[in-house]
């Protein structure tokens, strides 16, 4: 019997091409099939076939016409709505994008176009990625395809915001996927999801054409199945783009070539603030199972302190609801997207209305709170004092990352929850990224892999966070891990 | 400091929201939540530090002083910037009329 080829990550998708073992457009056909059938996930808001099989079709000429091919030459992946897309409709997860469709691709799917993938489609996501459940898209839910073991049906959350993203490589959809991680969301979903994801030093993706939310956290990355698929994504996506004033300008390093589980001489640290009350007994224990596999591959343990830790989350829902209440100013009902004309109304309330009806509760909320701590006689004691401490947070990991190479810490507080279960409290859903939040906030190099089940069947997550630029080092560390968990677990096929 | 239905009231102008006396009352107690919680901020010691600017060390570039310099960011583009407008005429975006 021939391979489910859907089984297939990006490396293995790319030699077997390569090779001639399969050709492309085998692969592009697999898993639009896969797609199509998967609507009760709800992961995709745009399937589009063609576009991963005119990529597929032009991999297999490539190669009956003896060219080199491309690095991702053959491989479909799904492109979170976060991108722009030329000519496919691009929404953010939002109404007030209803009808948008991009004349032009961000530079991240332009990156990877180039690199030889297609597009199996657009994935779902929290409006404007502002959650961590996935729960406030205006296009539904995305159901986690993980269920909790002993036959509960109570359908879980993928995480988010990039939780279309994540289910979508879970459910073996599409080999690889773009996230985006603004304060977690690239590695929470993959946490939840028993998934890889590395959001990249702040700079090594450029954030052209990619939809705003906090401009000075945003950063793209890949989210996959393994460390060494991260790794040949990452390359493909990342690279200095003079179109993004906050672009490095720095060559992409063969982080793939570089790949090694030999963690000697590595120093690894753990942060003692990162022990937080109520953490379940599970999350501790998956924790000093990751520090034992680390010493195990090489590395010596050090206690590191990150004093500022606990301020990192209140610092974040200043900083970033700021940059959204001014980034988002944009949707006015006057260039692109859904406007409201109530009768006989004026500019003004054409704004107001279009706002209203556009922006989802969340988005509301965090609009507010950004126009409130900006304005006037709040900003010095709100905006400013958190860009302060945002110094001191960076300053802690500098201070740490002198007596220690990379940390490591949870990914996420708990396992996957129930779609509706935190819903209700914005606080509660905020500290799901307690963990995830300090590192963007230094604009650091991270990435969550898979480490274990909880008791329920599900996934927990194992975090590394990097000095800046050293994506290697965190994808070495993650894939010593890798190699030691052994995870194999997958979500059975409900869907 | 608390924040009251005539606070989101002021913040939903400020940022363009409609809202209705219903919704302003209901979302009064949950960002006096979250705006309390981040209160805690105060109590950090931050005499003496400079507010975070640019999170990666990183010089502001000049572009070449020529027209277009990039083709998807130049000019010369008015039918594709307008090929998503709600409303447009005569290559212009609309709005309902502001002076009298």
């Amino acid at each position: 019997m021939m391979t489910d080829l859907t089984d297939l990550g990006i490396a293995a998708i790319r030699d077997g091409v390569r090779a001639g073992s399969f050709s492309a457009v085998e692969v592009a056909d697999a898993f639009v099939v896969k797609v199509a059938r998967a609507k009760a996930l709800n992961a995709f808001l745009v399937e589009t076939p063609n576009h991963a099989l005119a990529a597929a079709k032009d991999a297999d000429a490539a190669r009956a016409a003896g060219e080199v091919l491309k690095p991702l030459a053959g491989v479909p992946i799904g492109m979170k709505d976060l991108f722009c897309t030329a000519g496919v409709p691009t929404t953010a997860g939002s109404d007030i994008l209803a009808g948008f469709t991009p004349t032009y691709d961000s530079t991240i799917s332009q990156n990877l176009w180039d690199a030889g993938a297609g597009m199996l489609g657009k994935l779902n996501m929290d409006q404007f990625a502002m959650g961590s459940s996935n729960e406030t898209s205006a296009f539904g839910n995305v159901i986690s395809p993980w269920r909790r073991s002993g036959g509960s049906n109570a359908d879980l959350a993928p995480g988010g915001s990039s939780g279309g993203s994540a289910v979508a490589v879970s459910a073996r959809l599409c080999p690889g996927a773009t996230g985006t991680d603004t304060g977690g969301s690239i590695r929470q979903p993959a946490a939840f999801t028993g998934i890889s994801g590395i959001k990249p030093t702040y700079g090594r993706c450029s954030r052209w054409g990619t939809i705003a939310f906090a401009s000075s956290l945003d950063q793209a990355g890949p989210m996959a199945r393994d460390v060494r698929d991260c790794a040949i994504m990452l390359a493909a996506m990342a690279g200095f783009d003079a179109k993004d004033a906050t672009s490095l300008k720095l060559d992409v390093p063969k982080w793939e070539h570089g790949l090694s589980s030999n963690l000697n001489g590595l120093r690894v640290g753990i942060p003692k603030e990162y022990r937080i009350d109520g953490t379940p007994e599970e999350i501790d224990a998956l924790w000093q199972r990751g520090i034992d596999w680390l010493r195990d591959a090489g590395a010596e343990i050090v206690d590191v302190s990150l004093p500022h830790t606990k301020y990192a989350l209140p610092a974040y829902y200043i900083i970033a609801p700021a940059e959204a209440s001014s980034n988002l100013a944009r949707y006015d009902g006057v260039r692109y997207g859904l406007r409201d004309l109530p009768e006989g109304a004026g500019l003004q309330d054409m704004y107001a209305a279009t706002r209203a009806d556009g922006f989802g509760e969340e988005v509301k909320r965090r609009i507010m709170i950004g126009t409130y701590v900006l304005s006037a006689g709040f900003y010095d004691a709100y905006f400013t004092q958190a860009s302060k401490i945002r110094t001191l947070i960076a300053r802690d990991f500098e201070r740490a990352f002198e007596q220690c190479d990379v940390i490591l810490t949870p990914t996420a507080p708990s396992a996957a929850f129930a779609l509706g279960e935190k819903s209700d409290d914005p606080l509660a859903m905020y500290m799901n990224d307690v963990f995830t939040v300090p590192s963007s906030l230094a604009g650091l190099p991270a990435m969550s892999v898979p480490g274990g089940l909880d008791k329920h069947g599900l996934p927990l997550g194992l975090h590394l966070i990097g000095r800046p630029l050293d994506e290697q080092g965190v994808l070495n560390a993650g894939l010593a891990i890798e190699e030691r968990a052994g995870f194999v677990a997958r979500p059975e096929a409900w869907w | 400091m608390s924040v009251d239905t005539t606070t989101v009231k002021k913040i939903a102008s400020l940022a363009r929201i409609a809202i209705t006396d219903e919704d302003a009352a209901r979302i009064a107690p949950e960002l006096d939540n979250i705006l309390g919680w981040i209160e805690q901020l105060g109590e950090v010691d931050t005499s003496g530090v400079e507010p975070m600017t640019a999170v990666i060390p990183n010089t502001l570039r000049l572009r070449d002083d020529v027209v277009d310099a990039d083709p998807l960011t130049g000019g010369g583009k008015r039918d594709q910037l307008m090929s998503n407008a709600p409303q447009g005429e005569h290559g212009f975006f609309t709005v309902p009329k502001v002076i009298e």
